[in-house]
Order: structure tokens, then C-alpha cells, then sequence
């Protein structure tokens, strides 16, 4: 075996600005509409304006008129061959999805649904056809509500005969992770007994748009041996699989390709009807074919994120000890299923006790169908739903009991001397050092004087209130052990693959199955590898995104990359190293057990002999005088299956300024401590904090998907689905604590999504706190000034 | 997004812009900026068949002085404006008010003239040209007509500028020496106003001599709060005045409701934001 020391930290923990950004940011690369092929056709898509209708007839003569157009399809022209959209994870063993067809044949069921394909020369043809087709709806009732579709007035999938899909339960006792009483029985008894109290409450978390920054693109092109398909997608290896058996095509004559892709925040972890579409077309034609979405097209169709009613109840002992913890969830699927739809509140079941020790607990999901794009995974995906109905309770409990939250908290989170911990949804937390990141961050908030600030302006009657909100959270990240996925029913592991090349001239290709869209895997990779086999930084290459250079890969998403891909990676250079020690050995003539590898340098123990990484490369590919038995080579490959989650946790202030005369709402201060473990490149932790911050706050104060009554998107611009900008957020600041993950060589947990998954519920709190005093109880998100100034009206008016 | 075909000319004087209007007939559309007509285009919520385009009509850029007024071309660019020196000593307000308006990229290239002549309720510059009694220059195949701002702004979308004419100039008095404030109010912060108001005071010994003060987003077209200007008059610059005058901000308004403010939101808005504006523009 090889004697390592650890390797010399010279790249991790180095704040090394991106190397992929140069051409990421001026955007002079390989994105996928910047693709052409010779003699491409372009695809434009003919979308329902309505959300719920029988399609009565389809005349497509004008359009197939328009001189360059070349052909154009309705849903019957394709059905028999389109099939159905896959659904990966259906959580429940018994219940069939409907099915989601990309290309509707007699009936729409959400405004944006593809009616017809229209195929032209160029791209301005192919949208000017688009205004050709005509097509006739008879209208059936738009199903928008969740609770009233639960009504079954009308049924959206009528072999369905309801417009309940399935509930989903956990009950920490029947799963074992807990003894006692059930989460039920515990309410029961504390709602029973005066020395106790139960806090029930409702919210909603509304309808959001991922919002990515570059629009959806599918090329394809069928002319190869290999049929060709690049798309701007998150997860070009389960694309592959899924497009071959959702189309029957064999998985070998497939390649898909995510050139550079252009963020996705979950949006993009799909398989989309624009790309089976695309697929078909392309066959038919025997012709390379592309399809770009407009912005509009992209707010109104790609998948939309979070989406439910959450019932959430605490019980507690009055000296705030919690004794139980119960989440019901009634989530809004869409029209259909898309690949993960079902399952992404399912992740809430396991993190929702979350930081605490709740000796009882249960979850219930209830997913509803409606006529309304279908929602899936958007950054956070369960978790910051799951950890907005608990930091919200804990919330409104200590505000109940009259007691300070941070203190409350304390109270009944897990001790650091206490892990590894089992919480009562059965994971169990392997690190954590809760009171380390709290203190440092009241510190760096001035916790106690804003405080005293508050009482101050609320003694003054100040105009402008302050309010502090706190937010503890963990969340599981690196998904995931696949013993555990295939538990709960997933169609995949949870691994991750990767292999490295050692190239002539001592180079190395580092090939990830991770599919990076503007995370920075490519600086990141090179980072451990360069430490990891004492070669330069600029020595390493990354390659990710193709099925041809790198075939074996689980993609990204739910902040796995670096914990599961970068151990992979981790793994597959230690392989290298223990395939270089024999050649090592047999080139300093020496015994294998006397080598030491440091620094990209093998020595034999207690002599000034040795030799390069690079030179053992060399010899290796000459063979000239190579060791007998071994192959000649030195590339590796590993792939890593995690034993458990990873743990990230932190903690967030937000000192949140009111305006009562107007209801404006102001971010005064944003402090967080975020312990994501060892981290590789803070720069890049330092980046995914400040949009997760971002994108949690939006949640809160900024954004929400508005469907009118018929069931359109009335807000599907930029002009009116308000994202926020740098200009309406604070300066962060951001700090961390390293508690290293103990189930990764690493000691990594990922940071993608700590920021949305911690943020929302920070701001909520705190805009709360600002007005409590005036009689407010709740404000829906997101948090508008026209909401926060009814409120205080209303509640004042209730006290007149 | 694609917008639909048109044909496209770029005239290098005001004459051969009309004229090209003219033969263009109903259909044609001028482009000032283009950063409203560009989406209106690419959203196909317009198809003109001939986009005329100002672009090369360098004399329309120009912001000078005539007499008591500041004339600026109606192809000056919003940044332009508000760094105009001319601007920020006699017509402090317009520089304000355009300094609010979107970001930096689209104040680059947007223009007061096309700004004016969109004549979206929303615009944070017609309360301004409104409040301050500027004066529009229009050009037609018949020459030029001067149209007060009392004038300008019709409705929605529409102003006294008929098919086939130009706005070619928009003159200010001058107010120099006056205390002003543009107080603006949006859902984020580059975005159109939800209710914004435009204030400009002339104060005398502690009293308020002469005010100005026009309404964005409260009406069809922008608004002169003209019972805020009369109970100003007259009266000492203090918080107590000030909120009183305030009360009369939405007379005569008809505040739309949307998505962003319910009409009753934006009337209460309208009072509590003009006794900021007003307040701070006293300084
Ligand atoms: C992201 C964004 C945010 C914005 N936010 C704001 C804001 O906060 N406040 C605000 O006030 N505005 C805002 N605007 C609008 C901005 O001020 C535009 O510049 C302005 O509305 C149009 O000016 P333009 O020069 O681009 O005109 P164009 O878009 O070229 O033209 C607009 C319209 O006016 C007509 N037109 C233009 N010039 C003339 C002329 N000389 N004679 C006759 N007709 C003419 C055109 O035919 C067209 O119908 C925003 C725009 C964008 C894109």
C-alpha cells in the first residue's frame, strides 16, 4: 500500500477566482443556441392559452402555406410515437403516474401545454407559422385551487377519478426513528394538559419561477451513427437514459451533450417535451433540428418550484420544552408529473424536525393536481419548505411562551457533544456544531443591541419598526446513499463517477460525472486534484457534460457535486497514486513499502532518492521498463456511493426594517454563519451563499407565479414576475464555521442551497417581529408592502 | 423572441423622418430608444410594417438654452439629461426624476422624448414635464406646433402627437433656485413606479411662494396635484402643513388597480408620499 501523508494543502482553501469565468461571463462558449449544424431546421412551439380544454380541431394549412416552413405537427400527427414523460421517483409503489404526454392530443390542461410543432428553415419563419395555426378549444373548467380540486368537481385526469394523486405519510414511530408516543397522541395529550401547549398555524408557500438565467435549447442531430442531442440541461446522463427508454431508442445511439449551460437552480433537472419533441422531428426529417425558448416561453412551461399548503403544529412543555412536531403538506403537482415532481416535498419528510430533538413526529403530503404548469425541483427542492414550516413554528412558539427565540432554539436543538444524532425523520446527523455557529453570529449581528434598538423604536413609536428574525437550519445535502434512495423508490442511485487520464507530458483530465452549470467544478476539481496529486493547478483539466467523454454520471443537483462527485474524484487520484507507487518502486529499485508520495514527489524512506509524478507518467507511457504483471497505465476510475447524507447547518439574522406609514419592507442587516464543512474554494462557498441569500429573500419579500382565473400566468415577464437585483439587497455578511462532515475523505456538505433553504424564514420571522406589536399575525409571502400595509390596517382596525 | 418583419429607415432630418412617416401611412412607428417599442415589437403586441428610425438626427440630441427655457431635443438620452449641467441648475427636478428611471443600460439608450411620447402612466417624467408646465415641440408635414403640457398627455398610451408627426423638442422654464424632490415608490428597485410623486417648491422667507407637484401611476396620464400646490401656498414648510396639503394628493385621480397596488393602497400612497417629496424638497 502506499504511504501517504496527507496531501499538502497548496489549492484547498484557496480562494482562487473561477477559471471557467472568463468565458462564462462575456459568454463567448459553447451554449447550446449558439450551436449550428448544416442544413438545421428550427422549431417553434404552438402553446395552449388556455388552461383546461378539449381540443375540437387543429387546421395547420395557413402555417404549412408560409414559404419556409417545412412541416408542421399536431399531438395526433406525433401521439403514437411521443409516449410519456418519465417520472423517476414516484414515491408510492402502487400508484401509477398519469400520463404526461409532451404534445397534447384531445386536451390541454395548462396554459403553456405544446399544441402543435412547427418546423421551418429559420427561426423567424418557424415563429411567424406559430401565429398560423389555428386551433379550436372547447373549454372545460379550470381546476386552480388545491383544496377545491381536492373537491373533484371537475377531474383533470378523469382515469384517475380524483384529482388526489396520493398522501404520503411518515410517523416517526412507525419508522422506528422514534419510541414513545406518536407525534398525534403527543399533541393530544399536551392540547389535554395545562402544563403544556400546542401552536397550530397555516401557511402558504407560494407558486416560484426558477428563473435561470439562460433560456432552454435543444439541438439534435440525427444524421450520425449516434443520434446527437444537446440541451441546456442539468442532467445530460438521466437524460440519456430516460429519452432511451421513454422513446425506445437504444441507449447506445444516443449521445446527449450540456455544453455550457447557464444556471438551472433545479430548473433544468428534467426531461422536457421539447426535447422528445425535438427528437421526433429530427428523425422524421433526418435532419439536424433546434428549438430555443423565448423568456416568456420559459416563465410559462418550464417547471415551477414549491407550491403548498402547509399545516404545521408544535406541542411544547410551557418551560418550552418541544414534545412533538407535525407537518401536513398539501402540494401542488401541476397538470403532470415531470421527473421528480412527486418526490421533491417528499425530501421534507426526513429534514423536518431539523435541528431539534422532537421526541415525536409526523408528516403527511397530500399532492393534488391542478391545471396549472407542473411544479418540481427548485433550488432547495422540500428543504426550504420543510425548514420554513419548523423555523416559523419555533417561531411562533416562543412568541407564544413570551420567550427569546435564539434561547428557545438552544433549548431543544441537538448538543454539540451529541452527535452523531438520529432526529425523528430516521436520519442521523453525523456532525454539527450548532451553539459554535450561533454564537459567532449574534457576535458579528450585535444581537443584543438590536434589540435594544427595537424596544427603543418601538418605545418612540417610531414610523419605522425594526424586527429581528432568526433562522437555525440544517439540511440534507449529497445526495444520496443508494441503499436509501431505493427504499423510497427512486428509479437511480446516488452515486457518482469519475476517472482521470494521465496524460504523455504529465497533464491530467479530470472527467466528472457531475454536470456543472455555472457552479465552478472545474476550478473546484482542479483544486483537489492538483493538491491531491502534487501537480500545478493549471496542469488539470476538467471535462464534465458528455455522455462520449465522460458515460457514467448522476449529474447535479441537491447540493451533491462535491461531496459525492468530489470524493469520486478524491478516490480516483488516490488510485492513481497507488498505480504510480508500483512504478515508482520499480524505477528507484526499491520496495513499494519504502515509497513515500508527498508533494507530487515519490521517495524511497530515509534516502534523497526519488522521482516526479511526472516522470512515473512518462515512463509508464513508454513501458520501456515497466514492472512485470502491471498494466501499463496509470488513468483510474472510481465511483463513489455516499453512507449517509451530508449536514450542512448555520445560522441567519435578519434585522428587518418596516415602514408602517407605507409597508415597505427593508433589509437593514443580513448576518449568517453557515458551517458547510471543509471548504475547498471559499470564493466559490462565498458566490452559492449569495445567491441562495438571493433567491431565499426573494421567496420572502419578492416573487410569486400569478394565475388569474382562467388559468393564465399574468405575471410571465421580467416586467412583472419581480426578481430582486443586487440593488434591492444589503451587503451580507456571511462568515462559517468548519465542522468537517465525517462521512466524506473531504469533510465537505455542499453550500448550494444553503442560503434559499435558510434565508426565507429569516426574513418572515423578522418582518413579523418589526409589527407584532401593532397586532399583526401573519403576512403571506412574499412579504409586499401592499400586504404588510393591510395587515397593519387590518389589525389596527380589529383593535379600534 | 422574434418580432415580426418591417421595413426600416434611418433619416437624417426631421423632414425626411415625416415624410417617411407619411408614406409609411398608419402602420409605421418611430423608434426613439427603443426600449419600449423593442419588447412591444418582440412581445408581437405591435407588427408595423415600417419602423422609422431617429437615431440619426444628431440636432435632437442636443439640450441648450433659449431665453427663460431649457429646450432639450427629444432624442436626448435619460443619462444625458440628468449629467446636463443646464439641467441640474434650472430644471433640478427632471434630472431627479431620471435618475430613477430603470438602470443604467436602459438610461443609456432610452430617451426623454421617446419616455414622453410612450406616455405610459407609469413614466416618472410626464408628472415632471406636467408639474412643470413644459412645452412640447411637434413637427408635421406642415411644420412645427408648440402643445402645453396641460395638453400633451390624452390618455393610456396616447398623447397630442398625431399619426405622422415628431416630437421634436420639450422646453422647460426655468426654476432655478426652487427646492425639489422626485419621491418614487416601486415594488423592486429599478422597476416602474407604483406611485411616485414630483415635487418642486419656491420658498420665501420660510413660506412657501410657489409649488409644483405632479402624480405618477395615479390616472391614465400623469397628474397635477393642483389642491396640494394651492394648500401649499403660502403656508411655512413644516411637517404638520406639509401632511395637511398632503390630504388633497388624490383629488382628481383615478388610480388603477393591479397586481402590484390596489387602487384604495395607492391613493393612501399618494398622500403619505407626497408629504415625503414635498417635505424634502423643502429641503
Ligand atoms: C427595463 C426597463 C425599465 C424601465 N423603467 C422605467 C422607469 O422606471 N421609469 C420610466 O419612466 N421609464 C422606464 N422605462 C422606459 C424608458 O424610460 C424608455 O426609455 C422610454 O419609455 C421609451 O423611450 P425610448 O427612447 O426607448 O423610446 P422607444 O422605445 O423607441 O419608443 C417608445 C414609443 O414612443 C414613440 N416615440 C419615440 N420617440 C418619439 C418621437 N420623438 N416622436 C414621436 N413618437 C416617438 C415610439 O414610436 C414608441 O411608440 C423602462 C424601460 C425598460 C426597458
Amino acid at each position: 500500500m502506499t504511504t501517504t501523508a496527507e496531501p499538502t494543502a497548496r489549492e484547498l482553501g484557496r480562494a482562487r477566482i473561477r477559471k471557467e469565468d472568463a468565458r462564462l461571463i462575456t459568454g463567448r462558449t459553447r451554449w447550446t443556441d449558439n450551436i449550428t449544424l448544416n442544413g438545421m431546421l428550427h422549431i417553434a412551439m404552438v402553446r395552449s392559452p388556455v388552461a383546461h380544454a378539449r381540443i375540437t380541431g387543429i387546421n395547420v394549412d395557413a402555417a404549412k402555406q408560409l414559404t419556409g416552413v417545412v412541416a408542421v405537427y399536431s399531438g395526433t400527427d406525433l401521439d403514437a410515437e411521443q409516449s410519456a414523460i418519465p417520472c423517476a421517483w414516484p414515491i408510492n409503489a402502487e400508484a401509477t403516474p398519469p400520463r404526461h404526454v409532451s404534445i397534447a392530443v384531445d386536451t390541454v390542461r395548462f396554459a403553456g401545454e405544446i399544441v402543435a410543432v412547427v418546423v421551418a428553415r429559420d427561426a423567424a419563419t418557424a415563429k411567424d407559422a406559430t401565429e398560423l395555426v389555428e386551433v379550436d378549444y372547447d373549454d372545460l373548467p379550470p381546476v386552480l385551487d388545491m383544496e377545491e380540486a381536492l373537491g373533484d368537481a371537475t377531474v383533470i385526469h378523469p382515469d384517475f377519478g380524483s384529482n388526489k394523486w396520493v398522501t404520503f405519510p411518515f410517523d416517526s414511530v412507525a419508522a422506528g426513528a422514534t419510541t414513545g408516543p406518536t407525534a398525534d397522541e403527543a399533541i393530544a395529550a399536551a392540547e389535554a394538559d395545562p402544563d403544556s401547549i400546542v401552536v397550530k398555524r397555516r401557511w402558504r408557500q407560494q407558486r416560484l419561477i426558477p428563473a435561470f438565467m439562460e433560456p432552454r435549447s435543444v439541438v439534435v442531430d440525427p444524421t450520425g451513427e449516434q443520434l446527437t442531442m444537446w440541451s441546456s440541461t442539468q442532467v445530460p446522463h438521466v437524460l440519456r437514459t430516460m429519452l432511451g427508454v421513454s422513446l425506445g431508442l437504444p441507449e447506445h445511439k444516443l449521445r446527449v451533450i450540456a455544453p455550457d449551460v447557464g444556471g438551472g437552480f433545479g430548473g433544468k433537472l428534467q426531461v422536457t417535451p421539447e426535447e422528445i419533441l425535438s427528437t421526433l422531428v429530427a428523425r422524421r426529417m433526418a435532419k439536424p433540428v433546434k428549438w430555443t425558448e423565448t423568456r416568456s416561453e420559459s416563465m410559462l412551461s418550464g417547471h415551477h418550484g414549491r407550491d403548498q399548503i402547509q399545516d404545521v403544529t408544535v406541542a411544547a412543555k410551557r418551560d418550552g420544552t418541544v414534545t412533538a412536531l407535525k407537518i401536513e403538506l398539501t402540494a401542488d403537482m401541476g397538470a403532470y408529473f415531470g421527473l421528480f415532481t412527486p418526490a421533491v416535498p417528499v425530501f421534507g419528510a426526513f429534514i423536518g424536525p431539523a435541528i431539534y430533538k422532537f421526541p415525536s413526529y409526523a408528516f403527511v403530503c397530500t399532492d393534488v393536481f391542478t391545471n396549472k404548469t407542473p411544479t418540481d425541483a427548485y433550488r432547495g427542492a422540500g428543504r426550504p419548505e420543510a425548514t420554513f414550516a419548523v423555523e416559523r413554528i419555533m417561531e411562533e412558539l416562543a412568541t407564544e411562551l413570551g420567550r427569546d427565540p435564539l434561547e428557545l432554539r438552544e433549548q431543544n436543538w441537538i448538543k454539540n457533544t451529541e452527535f452523531p444524532f438520529t432526529n425523528a425523520g430516521g436520519l442521523t446527523y453525523d456532525s454539527g456544531n450548532y451553539e459554535a455557529a450561533t454564537e459567532k453570529a449574534t457576535a458579528l449581528f450585535d444581537y443584543a443591541g438590536l434589540r435594544r434598538e427595537q424596544e427603543e423604536r418601538r418605545r418612540s413609536n417610531d414610523p419605522v419598526q425594526l424586527g429581528i428574525g432568526v433562522s437555525v437550519f440544517t439540511e440534507m445535502c449529497g445526495l444520496a446513499p443508494s441503499r436509501l434512495l431505493g427504499a423510497l423508490g427512486a428509479g437511480a442511485g446516488g452515486w457518482e463517477h469519475a476517472a482521470i487520464r494521465m496524460l504523455p507530458t504529465g497533464k491530467v483530465e479530470v472527467v466528472t460525472g457531475s454536470s456543472a452549470h455555472g457552479q465552478g467544478h472545474e476550478t473546484a476539481w482542479s483544486q483537489i486534484v492538483a493538491d491531491r496529486l502534487g501537480v500545478p493547478f493549471e496542469d488539470v483539466e476538467v471535462l464534465h457534460g458528455d455522455t462520449q467523454v465522460s458515460p457514467k454520471g448522476m449529474d447535479t443537483y441537491g447540493s451533491r457535486s462535491l461531496p459525492v462527485g468530489g470524493t469520486a474524484v478524491v478516490k480516483c487520484a488516490d488510485r492513481v497514486i497507488e498505480k504510480a507507487t508500483k512504478v515508482a518502486a520499480h524505477l528507484l529499485e526499491a520496495a513499494e513499502g519504502d515509497i513515500e508520495f508527498q508533494a507530487g514527489r515519490f521517495s524511497v524512506k530515509g534516502t534523497d532518492k526519488g522521482v516526479s509524478i511526472q516522470e512515473v507518467v512518462f515512463a509508464t507511457f513508454l513501458s520501456h521498463n515497466f514492472p512485470e504483471g502491471i498494466e501499463p497505465s496509470l488513468d483510474s476510475e472510481y465511483t463513489f456511493d455516499p453512507e449517509n447524507f451530508s449536514f450542512p447547518h448555520g445560522t441567519h439574522l435578519a434585522a428587518m426594517e418596516v415602514d408602517t406609514e407605507t409597508g415597505r419592507v427593508s433589509i437593514r442587516k443580513y448576518v449568517c454563519v453557515d458551517d458547510v464543512g471543509s471548504v475547498v474554494n471559499p470564493l466559490i462557498v462565498e458566490g452559492q451563499v449569495h445567491g441562495g441569500l438571493a433567491q431565499g429573500i426573494a421567496q420572502a419579500l419578492f416573487e410569486e407565479a400569478n394565475y388569474d382565473e382562467q388559468g393564465t400566468l399574468v405575471n410571465g415577464t421580467f416586467v412583472d414576475y419581480t426578481l430582486p437585483s443586487a440593488a434591492d439587497l444589503p451587503s451580507f455578511t456571511t462568515d462559517r464555521t468548519e465542522t468537517p462532515a465525517t462521512s466524506n475523505p473531504l469533510g465537505v456538505k455542499g453550500v448550494g442551497e444553503a442560503g434559499t433553504i435558510a434565508s426565507t424564514p429569516a426574513i418572515v420571522n423578522g418582518v413579523l417581529d418589526a409589527i407584532r406589536h401593532l397586532g399583526v399575525k401573519q403576512v403571506e409571502m412574499p412579504c409586499t408592502a401592499q400586504r404588510v400595509w393591510r395587515a397593519i390596517q387590518d389589525a389596527q382596525g380589529g383593535a379600534k | 423572441m422574434i418580432p415580426a418583419k418591417f421595413d426600416y429607415v434611418r433619416p437624417s432630418t426631421v423632414e425626411e423622418a415625416v415624410s417617411a412617416l407619411q408614406q409609411g401611412g398608419e402602420d409605421a412607428k418611430v423608434l426613439a430608444g427603443g426600449q419600449s417599442l423593442l419588447p412591444v415589437l418582440r412581445l408581437r403586441l405591435a407588427a408595423p410594417s415600417l419602423v422609422v428610425d431617429l437615431g440619426g438626427l444628431a440636432e435632437l440630441r442636443q439640450i441648450g438654452e433659449d431665453g427663460d427655457m431649457i429646450a432639450i431635443g427629444a432624442m436626448a438620452a435619460h443619462h444625458d439629461v440628468m449629467r446636463n449641467e443646464l439641467v441640474q441648475r434650472h430644471v433640478a427636478l427632471l434630472g431627479q426624476a431620471t435618475e430613477t428611471v430603470a438602470d443604467r443600460q436602459v438610461r443609456h439608450r432610452g430617451t426623454l422624448g421617446g419616455a414622453l411620447a410612450h406616455a405610459d402612466p407609469a413614466g416618472d417624467l410626464g408628472p415632471v414635464a406636467l408639474a412643470l408646465d413644459a412645452e412640447f415641440v411637434i413637427a408635421g408635414s406642415g411644420g412645427s406646433r408648440t402643445v402645453p403640457a396641460s395638453e400633451f398627455f390624452v390618455d393610456y398610451f396616447t398623447t397630442a402627437i398625431g399619426e405622422n408627426e415628431i416630437l421634436t423638442q420639450v422646453r422647460f422654464p426655468k426654476y432655478t433656485g426652487w427646492g425639489s424632490h422626485y419621491e418614487k415608490f416601486n415594488r423592486t428597485a429599478q422597476a416602474w413606479s407604483m406611485v411616485a410623486v414630483a415635487a418642486a417648491l419656491k420658498i420665501d422667507g420660510g413660506t412657501i411662494s410657489e409649488a409644483r407637484v405632479g402624480l405618477a401611476n395615479m390616472s391614465s396620464t400623469p397628474v397635477r396635484a393642483t389642491g396640494v400646490e394651492q394648500a401649499l401656498v403660502g403656508q411655512a414648510a413644516t411637517a404638520d402643513a406639509v401632511r395637511a396639503a398632503a390630504e388633497h394628493a388624490t383629488e382628481g385621480t383615478d388610480a388603477p388597480s393591479d397586481a402590484d397596488a390596489a387602487a384604495d393602497y395607492r391613493e393612501h400612497l399618494a398622500r403619505v408620499l407626497t408629504g415625503r417629496a414635498v417635505l424634502a424638497a423643502a429641503g
